[in-house]
């Protein structure tokens, strides 16, 4: 067996779960507004007002009834994303990304037809995939279309990028690559690659699979080294913005690169991984002291992002 | 939001921790609870019997018996004596047993038995009131020769009880003196002491001991010399002035009154028999704080339905507090956060080995037939319901295979709770579904890890014992699993998923 002591841990200022809970959730997000961030409907039209843009939204399914609905508004859909508005983890998103007739294919390449996807959306009202099991909605989004720079990465999913938001500074990043043994999901323990970004170019750190390092990406055998994201500056001024909109100290942004609409907000997360350490080899606390122990913070999501760009690729 | 000061919050856990334990070891101290099960006391079981002819008239037959016997505590008592009438009368200082009856005659026979716990701190009350000395009139010559031995004893002493040691020397036949051999006769010795020391201005009387031995019967009293030096009544063998109540020696009689007397009966004697017993500590404590009206402290007051009741519930912090250790300091991944405390709890029903092969045997069953169910296509709450309704079947299969199979074991399954294990089944189901097999062999053998540390911690014979009759330790325990809920450190089990780390460092 292979240990790492605390000491060295606390050395390289790595976040454990046990403080992120008390110290950063419980500390700086305030309960009233979960409910933004576990709605994936309600976030989509709170980060609207502030200019965050999000992928369209093609449908609400609310009710048992509406489904009926539902085939009629997909027969004319190449694409389209079934979230639960309540699910975390990505538990309950079916991808279609094309149709054979009447069958419809996943993002894994598996054909499913109509009522399979009827089936899912009952099971996502009734709150299958909801955080307590209560009832639920299902959202109906446009597909994004991945821009190729970055799709060429991922094998089969959309890949995204997570940014851990405090107090309103992004203040590290990870590209996040689905793999086959991740099943086309952005999910890092079921086996997506979790690539770390330089805060301050956007450009790739380390890469990590099941918390081990690599460097090819084991489907696409592509090198991982080399990675720059586009827009940086951009995603970074957009992920600050989150903050305003929810008001959550402390969080995850989930960003996609549209290959026409440019950066999209797909979710956000009250409660993002520690992972991100790993693919950064670096730890957080570091960062979030600087924050912490800042006298005077940056009102406007622009000039914190410039901040973080400047301070925390030393960090 | 803010950074509070944590001091308010530490000194709170460390009060909750420190009134838990104190309170436990006040009501051990002062209730003499025991730590431990299987603690055993020893008490004495002293059985008076009363022989007497009776005169064919109405009987009174009145008994001395001792209330607060220095050195002992009195447990229970109780009179067997068919017929009579029976009461304690309680009377400046005095406790009689007394027997009533009209019309009696020919040989009868009255039991008195009482049983005494060994209790070194018991002493008996302070006195309402000190006794004073009786006035003696000496007739000459012995009054010239009680004044001289007197003199003699006060020259030779300092305070009442060298005085009466000295007085007890001066008595002996070893020792005597023309004077004491004019005063001793066998017969008298005692009262003389008395009188004489009465004389002297120092308060005496005579009091009688039983002498505790394992299994005697037909056992007489001793008599003893007892003075009052102001404070307390001190205790002497009137033979070779030892001072002091001997270790297994109870105090029958003290005081002045008559140990038997009979009122319509002739021959009346008093016999004593003896046994030493052992009586589980725990038991003894309850008997006592029944007695001692401290009984409201404890469960023991509630009914038994509801004690054994109390009994289960009061293990469940135990639980919580393994599955807040295992998932906080260690960091096992389990099914449901509560789901461990809920099998473990079963399994303290069921006892371990059967229930576990019955848990997982109902749940493996059911993970088969909720894959069937997932091909209906069923609303949430009817797929579930449906469930509960299998898990029902299976359970009630399992048990009628098992009782068949010659297994009663089968029957304990039912322990389970059916709507938790559903859930559990639903959950798993869809865990494989969506994160594959092997997040649900972790979550799965986490669980029952957990389950079955819990498990081990609460049958344990002093869990359930400390639990249950030292409640207020469940104060110390919520103290810990607030004290856990602030543990900010790393988990062991991420030491081990931080370990690529390394390379960076």
């Amino acid at each position: 067996m292979n240990w790492i002591s605390p000491r060295r841990l606390n050395r390289l200022g790595m976040l454990n779960m046990n403080r992120r809970n008390v110290d950063y959730i419980a500390r700086y997000n305030e309960r009233s507004s979960y409910p933004l961030v576990d709605n994936k409907l309600k976030t989509k039209l709170a980060v609207a007002e502030y200019g965050v843009k999000t992928p369209q939204l093609l449908q609400v399914v609310r009710q048992q009834h509406e489904i009926s609905k539902f085939r009629g508004m997909a027969e004319g859909l190449a694409g389209f994303a079934i979230k639960p508005a309540k699910g975390s983890g990505g538990k309950g998103i079916t991808v279609i990304t094309g149709r054979d007739n009447e069958e419809y294919i996943k993002a894994s390449s598996a054909r499913v037809d109509a009522p399979y996807l009827e089936r899912h959306l009952t099971n996502i009202l009734a709150g299958l995939y909801s955080l307590a099991g209560t009832p639920d909605v299902a959202i109906v989004e446009s597909l994004v279309e991945s821009a190729p720079s970055l799709a060429r990465y991922s094998f089969q999913g959309v890949p995204d990028i997570r940014i851990v938001v405090f107090q309103g500074y992004p203040v590290m990043a990870m590209l996040r690559l689905a793999t086959t043994a991740s099943d086309g999901k952005a999910n890092l323990h079921q086996g997506a690659v979790g690539v770390g970004l330089d805060i301050g170019s956007g450009r790739s750190l380390n890469a990590v699979q099941f918390n081990r390092p690599i460097t090819l990406h084991p489907d696409t055998g592509l090198a991982l080294e080399n990675i720059e994201i586009e827009a940086w500056g951009e995603m970074l001024e957009m992920a600050s913005r989150c903050y305003e909109a929810t008001g959550l100290g402390y969080m995850g942004v989930d960003l996609v690169v549209d290959a026409n609409e440019g950066p999209l907000l797909l979710e956000l997360n009250a409660r993002p991984g520690l992972a991100i350490q790993m693919a950064n080899g670096r730890g957080l606390l570091p960062r979030l002291r600087a924050i912490e122990s800042l006298k005077r913070p940056h009102f406007t999501p622009q000039e914190r992002a410039d901040f973080a760009m400047e301070s925390f690729s030393a960090l | 939001m803010t950074n509070r000061s944590r001091l308010p919050f530490y000194v709170a856990v460390f009060l909750l921790i420190a009134t838990g334990i104190s309170l436990a070891i006040w009501r051990h101290v002062e209730l003499g609870i025991p730590w431990l099960t299987g603690e055993q006391r020893p008490v004495w079981m002293v059985e008076a019997r009363v022989d007497f002819d009776a005169t064919n008239e109405s009987v009174l037959a009145s008994l001395n018996v001792p209330g607060q016997p220095p050195g002992f505590r009195l447990l229970s008592e109780q009179a067997a004596s068919p017929g009579y009438g029976f009461s304690i009368i309680e009377k400046s200082g005095n406790r009689r047993a007394e027997w009533s009856k009209r019309d009696v005659s020919g040989p009868q026979t009255l039991y008195f038995k009482a049983q005494f716990v060994p209790d070194a701190s018991a002493e008996s009350g302070p006195l309402s009131q000190p006794p004073t000395t009786r006035r003696v009139f000496w007739e000459e010559p012995q009054a010239t020769a009680v004044r001289e031995i007197l003199e003699q004893a006060k020259a030779r002493s300092s305070t009442p009880e060298s005085m009466t040691r000295e007085l007890i020397r001066l008595m002996q036949p070893d020792t005597r003196t023309q004077n004491t051999t004019l005063l001793v006769a066998e017969e008298n010795y005692l009262e003389l002491l008395v009188d004489m020391l009465n004389h002297s201005g120092i308060p005496a009387r005579t009091a009688d001991g039983l002498e505790l031995e394992d299994a005697r019967r037909r056992q007489k009293l001793t008599t003893f010399l007892q003075i009052y030096d102001g404070r307390q009544w001190l205790t002497f063998d009137p033979q070779t002035a030892e001072q002091g109540v001997p270790e297994n020696l109870l105090l029958w009689r003290e005081g002045s009154a008559s140990l038997l007397d009979v009122v319509g009966g002739d021959n009346s004697e008093v016999g004593f028999s003896m046994l030493r017993q052992t009586v589980p500590a725990l038991q003894m404590a309850t008997m006592q704080f029944e007695s001692a009206g401290l009984g409201f402290l404890s469960f023991y007051e509630l009914p038994i339905e509801e004690q054994s009741m109390f009994r289960m519930l009061l293990l469940l912090p135990l639980g919580a507090l393994v599955v807040a250790f295992m998932r906080i300091v260690i960091g096992i991944r389990t099914s449901g956060t509560f789901m461990p405390v809920l099998i473990a709890v079963a399994f303290v029903q069921t006892t371990l080995v059967p229930g576990l092969i019955a848990f997982l045997s109902v749940v493996a069953l059911g993970l088969l037939m909720r894959g069937y169910l997932s091909s209906l296509n069923l609303l949430l709450v009817s797929r579930i319901s449906a469930l509960i309704i299998l898990v029902i079947f299976i359970t009630a299969g399992l048990s009628i295979i098992g009782y068949q199979m010659g297994f009663n074991t089968g029957m304990t399954v039912t322990f389970f709770p059916m709507v938790i294990i559903a859930w559990t089944i639903e959950r798993m189901s869809i865990l494989w579904e969506e994160e594959g097999g092997r997040e649900v062999l972790v979550q799965g053998t986490g669980s029952l890890f957990v389950a079955i540390c819990a498990y081990l911690l609460m049958s344990a014979p002093l869990a359930g014992h400390l639990t249950f009759n030292f409640p207020e330790l469940h104060l110390s325990i919520l103290g810990l699993i607030l004290l856990m809920g602030q543990y900010t450190g790393y988990k062991l089990s991420e030491l081990k998923r931080f370990t690529p780390m390394k390379v960076y460092d």
